[in-house]
Parts: C-alpha cells; structure tokens; sequence
C-alpha cells in the first residue's frame, strides 16, 4: 500500500511539492526530508500542491511550521494550493490562514511569487 | 444524525510505532462508520485518535517500539466513547498551553497542536493518569 509520496518539480522557476496520500506521524519525516534538500538546495520558493492529499494530521502541518521563516528568510515562501475542504478546514482550526497564503490552483501560487520578483 | 440502534465494545492493542496509525485510524473509522456518523464526523473522530496515538507514541514511550497502545471503543445509545491507554511515561496535559500559531511561528516552536485539534474535533476530551501505571485519554462523540 503507498500511503504517503512526495515529489518536487520546477514551474516557472518556483519549486511545487506535489503530496499524494497520508501525511501522519509515520510519513511526515519524508516531506521533511523533502524541504531540508530544498533549503540544501538554496530553493526557497515553494508551492505545495494538496490536490491529491487524502489526510494530514498535526504531524504534516508541524513540518510547515518548521521551514516556513527559512523560506521566507530567504526572499520566498512556502504557499498552499488545490487543497480540498476536507484539508482546509484542519489548516483552519489551527490558525494557520493568518499566516500561510491559501490558493485555489497551483498556477495562481505560482504566478504570486513571480509577481513580486 | 441517524442513532445508532446497536451497542457494542470493540478493542485494538497495538505496539507504539508510527506505522500503525494507519490501522488506528481504519479501526476508529469503521466503528464509527457502524454508529452512523457522517463521513465528515468520522473523518474527525479517526482525525482525533490519530493526535491521541501519536502523542503516545511520541511523549509517553518516546518513539521506544515495544510499548502497547490499547484502543478501546464503547458504543451505547447516545455516544461513543474511545478510550486510549499506554504504560509510558506520565503525561500532564494540563501543562501544554493552547497553541498559537503566531507565537509559534516566532519561537520556532512545533507540537502541542495534537491536544488543541483534540478538543475542537470531539465533544469531550478527558485525560486520566495513574502515576507510574497508565495514562488513558478518553475522547467522546454523541449522536
């Protein structure tokens, strides 16, 4: 059974972090292991794409909370799209629109940072 | 809500690690699926003992392997009620402090969030510890 996959491609020079599956306790260290190669990496622009996304627990949204100052440190971000309601609405509970930009598609994510480089 | 029409108990013990989530949360679903919660609900209450199972796996046993983490479900006329027990270390939750994302956000600060979703996802949220012997959350949905 895959639970949990990640994988990270370039779209007009922003890094998108496709998640697919289960993010819990169990599967959160594979989407830390994804932003330290991007910090690594010095790609701070990130978008996470959620569209394929079936659950996420505390554990996932800790990891965000982790790298998102380098990010921003940095001159970039870390910013969500295509996350259903279901996803949204734990986001939510925890407070995290005050601090995170949320979009409906990738390409308008992606579009945002390219706006203010 | 339709109300469940059927009582019954049902019990999962399993080791302290973080691959058994997944079965955790298939366990609580199909209890609650039986209750006739919507999926919404159900999502919630899987959501919930997940945040309960992992700070047990994370605070109580320390990531150590061979704990045991008893997953108790009761089912009666007007709740259900699920019951999680380990034999880790003890646990004050009175201690962790509502979490505020963006204080968090300045400190650096992660977790504490398990116990906060806890309480927003269920109706009841109830800590019991019997120092040196088992800590037990007890987490309540009503119909």
């Amino acid at each position: 059974m895959v639970d949990f996959n990640v994988e990270t491609r370039e779209n007009s020079h922003v890094n998108v972090v496709n998640l697919h599956g289960y993010l819990d306790a169990h599967t959160a260290p594979e989407l830390e292991d994804v932003f330290t190669k991007l910090i690594d990496d010095r790609k701070f622009k990130v978008v996470v794409n959620f569209e394929n996304l079936a659950y996420i627990s505390s554990a996932g949204l800790g990891v965000f909370m982790a790298y998102v100052e380098t990010m921003r440190e940095n001159n970039g971000d870390i910013k969500f799209s295509n996350m259903s309601p279901k996803i949204y609405n734990i986001f939510d509970l925890l407070g995290f629109p005050l601090l995170y930009e949320f979009y409906k598609d990738e390409k308008e994510a992606v579009q945002k940072f390219n706006e203010k480089s | 809500m339709k109300t469940a029409n059927n009582i019954f108990e049902k019990e999962l013990v399993v080791k302290s690690t973080t691959d058994n989530l997944a079965l955790i949360r298939d366990f609580t679903k199909s209890a609650a699926q039986k209750c006739g919660f919507t999926e919404e609900t159900i999502d919630k209450i899987a959501l919930a003992v997940d945040e309960a199972c992992t700070n047990v796996i994370k605070h109580a046993y320390k990531f150590s392997p061979e704990g045991d983490i008893i997953v108790n479900i009761n089912v009666n006329h007007s709740k259900m009620t699920v019951s999680i027990t380990d034999h880790g270390s003890n646990f004050d939750p009175s201690l962790v402090p509502e979490p505020d994302v963006k204080k968090y956000y300045r400190q650096h600060k992660i977790g504490g969030l398990g116990i906060y979703l806890m309480r927003k996802l269920m109706d009841e949220v109830n800590f019991n510890s019997v120092a040196g012997s088992k800590n037990q959350v007890v987490l309540v949905k009503y119909f």
